[in-house]
Parts: C-alpha cells; sequence; structure tokens
C-alpha cells in the first residue's frame, strides 16, 4: 500500500524522464538485435543470392539448412564441423591445465621467477600477434605440420602453446580466495599439490569453468590463424573458414543463404555457452580489478 | 663465509675435483655428490647438444652471417631437353636454423650454470654434514613447495618455442633483404637499418603511408577505447537505475548481441552495409535516400562506419565489465554529492568517472592495446579499404593489417617485421607511461 502510494508521488519531470530511458533502452536493444533478426530471417530465405530488393524475404524455406548439411562436394560444412570439433576439444584440455596452472602458480606461490615472468607475459601482449603468426607458420612448416592432416595438430599448437600468457582473469579470482584456507591446510599436512586439486580448484569452479568454456570456443571463432594454416586445403577447413569462404566472390550466389543458415547454426551453441559463462566472467573481472 | 654462496665463481674456485669436472662432463658433481639420476640426465643432454652441434648446430652458426650465397641455378639438360634447377641456398631456412641454434646454445649455457651450483651446492651440504636430499625426496618437493616448477615448465615451453623463438625470428627478418620487391624470397642478405630508414622517411612512398596509417590507428584506438568506455558505462548506468524496469530483459539484449561470434557479427554488417545491401535498401525503400550510401569505398564514411560498428561490438562488453565494479562506488559519495546540489551529470564527471578510471586503468590499456591490434574488425568489415592506386595501405588499414597486407599478400617480410616492431614500440612507450603511474600495479601484493 505504501509502495503504491510512493509511486503515485512520482514528480510529472521524474515520470517524463522514466518514458524517456525506456524508450530510448526500446530503441538500442532494437539496433543491437537487428542484425541478428535479419541472419535468421536470411537463413530461411527461400530467394537465393546475397543482395535482395526487399528488407524482408519474400518466401521461407528449410532448404539452405539442408543444402548446407548434405552437400559435401563444394564446401563440405559437416566434415568443417567435425575438424573444428576435434581442434576445439584437444586444445580446450591442454590450455585448460595451462592457463590455471599458470594462474595458481602466479597467485599462491612465491619465487624469483614470478615477477619476471608477469612482466615478460605484459611485454609479449604488446606485440601485434599476427607478427609470431607469420613466423610460427614457418616453424611449422619445418616440422613437416602444414600439410595434410598434419595442418590439425598445426592448429591444436597454436591455439594452446602460448595460452600460458593468458592468466590474468583466472589469477584475479585465485587472488580473492582467502590464503588462510591454505595456510590451514598446509598446517594439518597436505602438499601444495593437495591444495591445488582439493581445495583451490573446487573453490574457484566458476573461473574453471571460464576458462574451459573459453578454451572451447576460440578454435570456432578464429579465423585468420586457421586461414593461414589452412591456406587451399579445403578438407582441412574449420568453420570460420568455411563461412568465411561462402561470402566469396565464386560462392556467395549460391551459398550466402546456406552461410546466414551456418551463421545460425554455429551461434546457437556459442551464444548459449556465452550466456550460461558470463556471470563468470563478472566475477573474474571484478576480482581481476581488485588485484 | 665467502664459499657459502653458491656461485658459479665460487664453484670454479673453492670447488673440489668433480664439481670442477662438471664444467666439462656436466653432471659429473651431482653423480659423485650422490644424485645419480639428475647426473645422468644432465649429461644426457650433455651428450645430445654436442651430437646436434657438430651434426648441425656450428655449420647453423656459421651460415648466419651470410645468410647463404648460392643462387639457385639453372642448367639446360641436353639429353632430356629441359632446364633443371640446382638447390641453391635457402636464406629463410638458413635465418630460422641459426636463431633456433641461438636458443639451443643459450639453454645449454643455462643448463651448465644450473648445475654448477647444483653441484656447488651439494659438495657443501656433504661438507658441512647435511644430508643429500634423495630423488625420491626432489620428486615430492616437486609436488609441494617446488609445485610451480611442475606446474609453469610446459606453459613456459610452449611461450618460448611458439612465442618468444618465432619473436625472434621475426624481428630478425626486419633487419634483411627479404622480400618480394627485388626478388630476393630465396636468397636474402643483412641489410642494416635501412628498411626503418624507409619506413620512418616521411618522403618517401611507404614512409608516407607509415605514418598516414599510425595516425588512423591512433585515432581509431582513442575512439574505440574512450567512446566505448564512456557510452558502455552511461548504458549500464541507464539500466541499473532504480527506476529502470525489467533490467534482466534489457541486459539480455545486449548481451545477446555479443554471445554471436564476432567474426559472424562482422561479416554479416559488411554484407548489410554494401551498397545493395540490407540497410541501403530498407533506406531506399523508406525514401530517405536515392543513391546508395558508399559506407566501404568512400575513406570517411568508411572510417565513421567502423567506429560506430567497434561501438555496437564494445558497448555491451564494457556494460558486461563494469556492471559489478559500479556498483562497489561507495554510496555515501553519491549521497554526499546530492546534498551539495550536483546534478547527475556533474556526478558522473566528478565521482562515477574518476572512481572508475583509477579501479580499472590496467583494463584499460588492456583494450587500448587490444584495438591498436584489432585484426578482425578492419580486415572482416572494410578489408583495408579503399586504397588509392599504388599504394599498398589503404584508407582504413591499421598497423596489424597492413602488416598482414605486407607478409602473407605482397610477401614484403623484411618491411611487414619493421611495422610490427614500430607498432610493439608505439604500445610500449604508451603502456610504460600509463601502467607504471596506475595504482593497481603499484600495489598488487596489498589487496591479496
Amino acid at each position: 500500500m505504501e509502495n503504491q502510494l510512493e509511486k503515485n508521488k512520482l514528480s510529472p519531470r521524474r515520470r517524463a524522464v522514466n518514458v524517456l530511458v525506456h524508450v530510448l533502452l526500446a530503441v538500442l536493444a532494437l539496433i543491437w538485435i537487428l542484425p541478428i533478426v535479419w541472419i535468421i530471417l536470411t537463413s530461411f530465405r527461400a530467394e537465393p543470392g546475397a543482395y535482395t530488393n526487399t528488407f524482408l524475404p519474400q518466401g521461407y524455406t528449410l532448404n539452405n539448412y539442408i543444402k548446407l548439411l548434405t552437400d559435401q562436394n563444394v564446401l563440405n560444412f559437416p566434415k568443417m564441423f567435425m575438424n573444428t570439433l576435434i581442434i576445439a576439444i584437444c586444445s580446450c584440455i591442454i590450455s585448460t591445465f595451462f592457463v590455471l596452472s599458470v594462474a595458481y602458480s602466479l597467485s599462491r606461490m612465491r619465487f624469483k621467477f614470478r615477477k619476471p615472468y608477469m612482466n615478460l607475459a605484459m611485454i609479449l601482449g604488446l606485440f601485434p600477434g599476427f607478427m609470431t603468426m607469420i613466423a610460427q607458420y614457418f616453424i611449422l612448416k619445418s616440422m613437416g605440420l602444414t600439410e595434410g592432416s598434419m595442418i590439425r595438430f598445426g592448429l591444436i599448437i597454436v591455439y594452446c602453446a602460448c595460452t600460458g600468457l593468458g592468466f590474468q582473469i583466472s589469477k584475479g579470482f585465485f587472488d580473492t580466495i582467502p590464503r588462510s584456507i591454505d595456510e590451514a591446510a598446509i598446517m594439518d599436512g597436505a602438499t601444495q599439490w593437495q591444495v591445488f586439486t582439493r581445495i583451490t580448484m573446487p573453490l574457484a569452479k566458476p573461473i574453471v569453468i571460464y576458462t574451459v568454456m573459453t578454451a572451447f570456443i576460440a578454435p570456432w571463432v578464429d579465423f585468420i590463424f586457421a586461414k593461414v594454416l589452412c591456406r587451399a586445403n579445403a578438407d582441412q577447413f574449420t568453420v570460420a573458414i568455411g563461412l568465411w569462404n561462402m561470402l566469396q566472390k565464386e560462392y556467395i550466389y549460391q551459398w550466402y543463404t546456406c552461410f546466414a543458415a551456418g551463421a545460425v547454426l554455429i551461434s546457437i551453441p556459442i551464444a548459449i555457452l556465452f550466456l550460461y559463462m558470463q556471470r563468470f566472467y563478472v566475477e573474474g573481472m571484478s576480482g581481476a580489478v581488485k588485484g | 663465509m665467502k664459499e657459502d654462496r653458491i656461485t658459479v665463481k665460487n664453484a670454479l674456485t673453492y670447488g673440489d675435483l668433480y664439481t670442477k669436472l662438471s664444467a666439462v662432463f656436466m653432471g659429473a658433481g651431482l653423480i659423485w655428490h650422490r644424485q645419480i639420476v639428475k647426473g645422468v640426465l644432465v649429461f644426457l643432454f650433455e651428450i645430445v647438444f654436442w651430437y646436434f652441434m657438430i651434426n648441425a648446430g656450428f655449420s647453423n652458426l656459421l651460415m648466419l652471417p651470410s645468410l647463404g650465397t648460392q643462387e639457385q641455378g639453372k642448367v639446360w639438360n641436353e639429353a632430356k631437353q629441359i632446364y633443371e634447377y640446382t638447390a641453391g641456398d635457402n636464406s629463410q631456412q638458413i635465418l630460422l636454423a641459426g636463431v633456433i641454434t641461438c636458443f639451443v646454445v643459450a639453454a645449454i649455457v643455462a643448463l651448465w650454470i644450473l648445475q654448477m651450483r647444483h653441484s656447488y651446492k651439494l659438495q657443501r651440504l656433504i661438507e658441512t654434514g647435511h644430508p643429500v636430499p634423495t630423488l625420491k625426496e626432489d620428486v615430492r618437493s616437486l609436488f609441494d613447495g617446488n609445485l610451480h616448477i611442475t606446474l609453469m615448465t610446459l606453459p613456459c615451453l610452449g611461450i618460448l618455442v611458439f612465442n618468444i623463438v618465432p619473436l625472434v625470428y621475426m624481428i630478425t627478418m626486419a633487419f634483411t633483404t627479404y622480400s618480394k620487391e627485388d626478388g630476393h624470397l630465396m636468397l636474402f642478405d643483412w641489410d642494416g637499418l635501412n628498411q626503418f630508414m624507409r619506413v620512418l622517411n616521411m618522403n618517401g612512398n611507404i614512409g608516407r603511408q607509415f605514418w598516414h596509417v599510425l595516425a588512423w590507428t591512433i585515432v581509431w584506438a582513442i575512439f574505440a577505447t574512450f567512446l566505448n568506455y564512456i557510452l558502455g558505462m552511461v548504458l549500464a548506468m541507464v539500466i541499473n537505475r532504480k527506476d529502470t524496469k525489467g533490467k534482466a530483459f534489457w541486459r539480455f539484449c545486449f548481451v545477446l548481441s555479443i554471445a554471436v561470434p564476432q567474426f559472424v557479427t562482422l561479416m554479416i554488417m559488411n554484407i548489410m552495409l554494401q551498397p545493395s545491401g540490407a540497410i541501403n535498401v530498407l533506406l531506399q525503400n523508406w525514401g530517405l535516400i536515392s543513391e546508395p550510401i558508399p559506407f566501404w569505398t568512400n575513406a570517411t564514411i568508411a572510417r565513421i562506419t567502423i567506429i560506430v560498428i567497434i561501438l555496437w561490438v564494445g558497448i555491451p562488453y564494457t556494460m558486461l565489465q563494469v556492471t559489478g565494479i559500479l556498483q562497489n562506488i561507495p554510496g555515501e559519495l553519491y549521497e554526499a554529492a546530492k546534498m551539495d546540489g550536483a546534478g547527475s551529470v556533474k556526478i558522473f564527471f566528478r565521482i562515477t568517472l574518476p572512481y572508475m578510471l583509477f579501479v580499472t586503468t590496467p583494463y584499460l590499456i588492456a583494450s587500448f592495446v587490444g584495438n591498436i591490434n584489432n585484426f578482425n574488425i578492419i580486415y572482416l568489415l572494410s578489408g583495408g579499404g579503399p586504397t588509392y592506386v599504388g599504394d599498398t595501405a589503404g584508407q582504413t588499414d591499421l598497423l596489424v593489417t597492413w602488416l598482414y597486407k605486407l607478409t602473407v599478400e605482397k610477401q614484403y617480410y623484411n618491411l611487414g617485421a619493421v611495422i610490427g616492431i614500430m607498432t610493439f614500440v608505439i604500445l610500449t612507450i604508451i603502456t610504460l607511461l600509463t601502467y607504471r603511474n596506475s595504482s593497481s600495479y603499484k600495489n598488487e601484493e596489498a589487496f591479496m
């Protein structure tokens, strides 16, 4: 009852501001959602080609999805999907281990190499990632990892070899776990390894999930490393290069609506993963800022 | 006592016969001082090292100053009626092998120093009557006090082999003639600082483009970083207002747009903004414009478009990141300001912004660096275009995308490497100036 009264007391000016804010938010939300709605509509569009004279499709069909999933002659989407899945699973396991190991060591252990390592990581982060990529390609080539099915190993290596540099968010989270818990466990005779696996990991579940997911998503959304490594080896393409290829001159007319279908199919799982892990990201962020 | 200090010098002066012997036969001291497994392993490393050096290492190092001299030859084979190619030197492989050999030598020197010290340490332990750690104890300590060694060895190895070695290799390329320009793809030479001169010389063609690209890169990074930061913060505050209804719904709308993979949204934007793309069609159907807007072919419009799109991409991220931090701002600050009659704009600039800047400087620097190195957005949207005739860099190219064009497309590897180094130098200056002064760097330990 009192609440109601208070609401009625809102001054006209304040009410006007409220209406304005909601209208503004609605317009902004529309702008942000529009491209996504448009691509979903395009994925069901019956007319082929990239450009049409109307904003909304004239006819709707499921054929784009069917073609995308069954056509194996020109751009083999199911194969690309499997390639990416294998790479994503392998690199996810390795880089999760790397990131958490480094973050835990830097947060909990004290050793001579600690500060230099953190400074080194910062310095290496200032070089354009691209610059190392060209040379990485030459190194992988001299190891014979740029031909045929070896490209897959090359990509896995490229995706996880340097993940030890991306420890900041996890370290920020570990820093927020009180050290007294570790100290108590060590007093009871636990080794550092036991503290790491039995105490810190369960407590840091959000950040473990976050790390696993970011590592898993990376190969799906990276496009440039995969492009440089795969070059013209169509049977090694990952999803990202496949989709990019569908927009090139020779394919765009035939494949544009299939591109939209592929984009929708890939985006759904990734969007779900992202929406699920965003709160861990926020938590890690405020932890990282504090530490 | 002087000889108590465990240094290589002391090991060589006060060490016993076996410690001194370790200088030549690595691991000898360890074996004699009862750490047999470790000693044998170290000795095996030495054997492998010498085997490598004799088979390849020394010749790799000897080739490094000249980078190869034998040009690829063409010989007319009368019997087969064809030209036959004789293998020439491949400078790129010689340079890579040389760089790797240097790293191998550095690694064995580091191992040598470690084993000298360790051997001397063991000797001192025995002399002073302390027990020598057994293998079992060593392994156990790797999971306890020395856990960081166990955890960090593999990640560090990965960084060394696939980040530091490639980086050094790429940096050396900047000082060579490795480029398609004068046909130096197979055989090239050391070139000193010539390429740097070329890039920095404002009157040359390459130099002129460099300064243009650099100016745009910095303008871009400033706009992209600070507009995103401020607008994202404003959005977060608008959504978090007490009177805003449906907070979760609004947040969901914006987060949904970044949940979709970025390369997908960027490619969609590119298509939507083509002359006959959806946006132009929509505007024409509504009768707002008669001619399509040249989003990607007019330099100024392309630049504005790209900045608008980075806002579209970045604002939800900032919103997500700052929401939690905004709620940490002490409420008394706001109340005091309201008591003094400050308006909401004044409160934002006097209280919210300074507080946020104070707390999030490292994040701001990281996103500034990220924007300078933001390859995807330029490459997938405008491709760096429009490009003037005779130029290698387009009007919207950043240093990174230009680097890509120079190396992958044009194969001007030396110029590309110089651009990469220049990017690094610029970022280092900016970062050092701001990061060193930020509170979060100075007080890292204080928050634990």
